[in-house]
């Protein structure tokens, strides 16, 4: 007993070593690096420093002024831009982390390059959700009440829990991979993805249980939630990888090129299967109660049917569909456009689902004057800015992580790992 | 007595309003009688609290004057921008007779309330003794998908209380205090709310609730979540004041 710990305790201080090693050793070269890079990291940088400052800004002032003058929301409408912008984030995050583990802890060759780098993104891009998502609770330190009178049945509760431990386990599994231990990287990996898929099909279900609104209601909302995860992964991977290429000035390289094709491959069967997804969302929709009618009503000729239409479905699915179908996934730069077409898409995809589902008022079924119309909420400034920060956050924390995890981010050099050793 | 005209005026209304059922012995064909009486069997033999707190409204009654809302505003210190307890009103053109109708809105404090499933804090919990569904203040976060899970419409966030606020039959600022009745029910001039006992079965509202001749119904009884607001008309003529 005595032996394993103390073979445990070398292990961990070993592990503190090789992390100093290699990570914090460089600490200078670490800072130099930071400030050194070409026009495209500098202007990434600064627009992400900007929008971070601007969203501070606001933010600030939308605390003082209090949220209900800040934000455009109701009391009909309650969940608005800031709530669809965290879901935005923290969906991205749970792809990255489903389609990083098909190489790195389910073996799959040809997407091992992708998983450091994809990892790294996924735990900033959930950062940035949470930080998002602060501005939206008017008492965050009220939380401590999850722990002292946890609500069991609630979803929220289960969300944000999983949530805690999925981030927890993505913290270790990219520790691990960096100091090159594949196999705990691999557990901790399987064990993120476990975490990371309930917690994110119970985000679903906060939507999906809530069964006085028709538009959510059903099983229907976390099997989406996690079909729209993985293609919100693929595309984040993709645009994450050409940029980390194309700000530290490199060509990426043939096993990066196989990797990314893969990932593109995988990304239009995903919109395929969201595209089926849509459609009898829509179908069954035009059948049921006048409620959920009317909200289906809203996508198809009503105030969102440019959002769903136009945005979400043309240029979120079919165009970059066509675009990578048409390149046979072997151009990168089109299959960056694509990705980056898809991210629009599925922001507003984000945007739609949170806002169709509050536009017919609940007590619109009982005929009343004040409840005949449709609701409506419109984004103030305050929302907008809060959001565009999440992305500046996003947005910094990788391009510091480029240059700090230059190495590890290489696929050639760092990221395929001999995994069948791990499964064995 | 209902007359033959109200009884077809009654007829229309009933098929064409979503949510609302209308029972008694000449509608039956297009009602369910589960419905008359608001509840399940199992539920209506069963009131799991006392006292099983309860409103009747008598929903002809109501003349719209805001009195109870005013008496709310006051008693529970409620902003402008909010409310606990409002009045909606119906317009039918092609009704006979009357073409307007008053509904008084408040928390149905429903015996299986979606609000208190989905708070992640408990904040707002289903009071063991009394069934109100009430609120600690003092740990809500703000999530807001308390105000998405009520089907009714009845929850607003507060500022001054930086949290969601909601209508607890007066329990903190009365019955707690051994009054006997919300402050709404005891502003209204022409007895439209009724507050009462469930578990009681000599109380007002449990006799109206368990009678067959009038319907009694609840509003969006599909969700299922058994409201403890019963909705009645009452006929002018009997003298039921309290």
């Amino acid at each position: 007993m005595a032996k394993t710990k103390k073979a445990k305790a070398i292990y961990i201080w070993d592990a503190v070593r090789s992390i100093n090693g290699s990570v914090l050793h460089n600490l200078h070269e670490d800072i130099d690096s930071l400030l050194s890079g070409g026009k495209i990291y500098f202007f990434l940088l600064i627009m992400g420093f900007l929008m971070v400052y601007a969203a501070g800004m606001f933010g600030v002032s939308a605390v003082n002024m209090g949220y209900r003058e800040a934000y455009g929301l109701t009391r009909e409408a309650p969940w608005g831009l800031l709530i669809s912008t965290y879901i935005f984030f923290v969906v991205t995050s749970t792809g990255l982390c489903i389609v990083s583990s098909i190489g790195h802890v389910f073996g799959v060759k040809q997407f091992m390059p992708i998983a450091t780098r994809a990892v790294f993104v996924s735990i900033v891009t959930i950062f940035a959700g949470f930080s998002v998502m602060l501005f939206d609770l008017d008492e965050p330190f009220h939380m401590i009440y999850s722990i002292i009178t946890p609500n069991l049945s609630s979803n929220i509760w289960w969300m944000g829990a999983l949530y805690g431990a999925y981030l927890v386990f993505m913290i270790l599994e990219f520790i691990f991979l960096l100091l090159k231990r594949h196999k705990p990287a691999a557990y901790s990996g399987l064990t993120a993805l476990i975490f990371g898929i309930s917690a994110h099909s119970n985000l679903g279900a906060v939507f999906g249980m809530l069964h006085g609104r028709d538009f959510w209601y059903g099983p229907y909302m976390p099997i989406y939630f996690i079909a729209s995860a993985i293609m919100s992964g693929c595309a984040a991977i993709v645009i994450f990888t050409w940029l980390g290429y194309k700000i530290n000035n490199e060509k990426i390289d043939k096993q990066m090129e196989k990797a990314l094709q893969s990932v593109g491959k995988l990304a239009a069967l995903m919109i395929a299967i969201l595209i089926f997804f849509e459609i009898w969302k829509v179908i069954t929709g035009l059948v049921g109660s006048e409620d959920k009618r009317l909200a289906i009503f809203s996508m198809l000729n009503g105030r969102y049917a440019f959002n769903f239409l136009v945005i979400e479905i043309l240029i979120g699915m079919i165009i970059p569909f066509i675009i990578l179908i048409k390149t046979r996934f072997m151009n990168m730069n089109k299959l960056f456009y694509a990705s980056i077409l898809m991210i629009i898409g599925i922001f507003f995809m984000r945007y739609d689902l949170v806002m169709v589902g509050q536009v017919v008022p609940v007590l619109h079924g009982i005929n009343v004057e004040e409840f005949s119309g449709l609701v409506s909420y419109a984004p103030t400034i305050y929302e907008i800015a809060i959001s565009i920060g999440g992305l500046g956050i996003a947005i910094i924390a990788f391009l510091f992580g480029e240059k700090v995890f230059k190495g590890p981010f290489k696929g050639h050099k760092f990221g395929i790992h001999p995994l069948d050793e791990v499964w064995k | 007595m209902i007359t033959r005209m109200e009884r077809r005026e009654f007829l229309k209304l009933g098929l064409t309003i979503t949510g609302v059922s209308v029972g008694g012995g000449f509608l039956s064909v297009v009602s369910n009688f589960k419905k008359v009486f608001a509840s399940t069997e199992e539920y209506r033999k069963k009131y799991p609290y006392k006292p099983h707190y309860t409103m009747l409204i008598r929903q002809n009654r109501c003349i719209d004057c805001g009195e109870c809302m005013k008496a709310c505003v006051k008693t529970n210190n409620v902003p402008g921008y909010g409310y606990r307890t409002t009045i909606l009103e119906r317009y039918e053109k092609n009704a006979i007779g009357s073409k307007r109708e008053f509904i008084p809105m408040l928390c149905m404090q429903c015996n299986n309330p979606p609000c208190v499933r989905a708070c992640p804090v408990e904040a707002t919990y289903k009071d063991k003794k009394t069934g109100i569904v009430r609120m600690h203040y003092e740990k809500c976060i703000g999530c807001k998908t308390c105000m998405e899970a009520c089907p009714y419409d009845a929850r607003y966030f507060n500022d001054e209380r930086h949290a969601i606020d909601k209508c607890d039959f007066c329990f903190d600022t009365r019955l707690s205090k051994g009054m006997k009745l919300p402050a709404c029910a005891e502003a209204c001039p022409t007895k439209a709310r009724v507050f009462g006992d469930l578990s009681n079965p000599n109380d007002e509202v449990f006799r109206i609730v368990h009678q067959m001749q009038k319907a009694v119904w609840v509003l969006r009884p599909e969700v299922g979540t058994k409201p403890n607001v019963f909705y009645t008309t009452s006929d002018r003529e009997v003298s039921d004041e309290k």
